[in-house]
């Protein structure tokens, strides 16, 4: 990554960014599974907890 | 817990102030993140111009790079953890890199699936045997490894301190990763230094990356803090305390 042209608000058009250059095919999965991922990894751990949590109610339930 | 105790630091070694605290703060980390990522993902997506060389393919280093600091980052942690864990025999510091690992295996796995996507147009290949992407390969392996190996055991101590050595012994790999682009003719680019006056990265790229560092950072730790919740829970599920949290 050299120097660019340092201008900060390029207009550019839709289409200009949803083609990437013609590298859509590369930008965008990486940031779709970049997503997924994300969001994977934030469920995950709120689906354990819940359980958990409901796992040790019903012990406390039944076994006060 | 002792409301005098002198030792504040020590109150994280009890379980339901660990379970408090994160829960109060992971909340934070995620909305931090949230308005990170948004304003890094504009920067970088939108009004930063393309690279010179590269055109918008560039564009992959706002997760790239993130992801591949988080790898070594999180393993780090881990590494830490398991330490403290085995040296002064706290259960909950192996509680933190037992959380730890799946996340780091999901930045490191980001990092290589984003850097391949990165590869195939620039380099020509989606994958090259080259000492960066090798060394990173292995990282993911270690956190397979810790967690196969912690996961191993049907006592959860002799699974910790298992998965701990491992841990320890893999922390060799990191400084491999970081001089893999110095010590070996590689592919992959050297480090760009990002600040001073012979900086090598425009600030319209640099500002919409640090945003994206800092914004998968507080990610990271939002995630972490609610998986150390869950793993504390997990472990505790018999102590009294846990009555109070579910």
């Amino acid at each position: 990554m050299r120097r660019g042209p340092r201008k900060w608000c390029e207009m550019k058009s839709l289409h200009e960014f949803l083609t990437m250059g013609g590298y859509a095919i590369y930008v965008w999965p990486a940031y779709i599974i970049a997503a997924v991922v994300m969001i994977v990894n934030l469920m995950l751990p709120a689906g354990r907890l819940k359980r958990l949590k409901a796992e040790i109610r019903r012990r406390r339930s039944i076994n006060p | 817990m002792d409301k005098h105790s002198w030792a504040w630091f020590h109150r994280f070694a009890s379980p339901p102030y660990l379970y408090k605290v994160a829960g109060l703060l992971s909340p934070w980390f995620m909305w931090a993140a949230i308005l990170l990522i948004a304003a890094g993902l504009y920067g970088g997506l939108w009004s930063s111009p393309p690279d010179y060389q590269q055109g918008d393919g560039f564009r992959i280093i706002y997760i790239h790079v993130p992801s591949a600091y988080l790898s070594m980052m999180c393993y780090s942690i881990v590494a830490i953890a398991s330490a403290v864990g085995l040296i002064w025999r706290l259960k909950l510091a192996h509680a933190v890199a037992v959380a730890a690992a799946p996340l780091g295996a999901s930045f490191t796995f980001l990092a290589l699936i984003t850097g391949s996507l990165w590869g195939k147009p620039m380099w020509g290949t989606f994958w090259v045997w080259d000492a960066r992407l090798t060394s990173e390969l292995i990282l993911l392996f270690l956190y397979f490894g810790f967690i196969a190996l912690n996961r191993a055991y049907e006592d959860r101590r002799s699974g910790d301190r298992a998965g701990a050595v491992l841990a320890l012994v893999g922390v060799v790999n990191l400084p491999i990763i970081h001089y893999s682009v110095v010590w070996w003719n590689s592919l992959h680019q050297g480090s760009t230094k990002f600040f001073g006056n012979d900086a090598e990265i425009a600030a319209s790229m640099l500002v919409p990356l640090l945003l994206m560092i800092f914004g998968f950072t507080c990610f990271f730790f939002a995630c972490l803090l609610k998986r150390v919740q869950a793993e504390v829970l997990e472990r505790e599920r018999n102590a009294a305390w846990t009555a109070e949290v579910v």
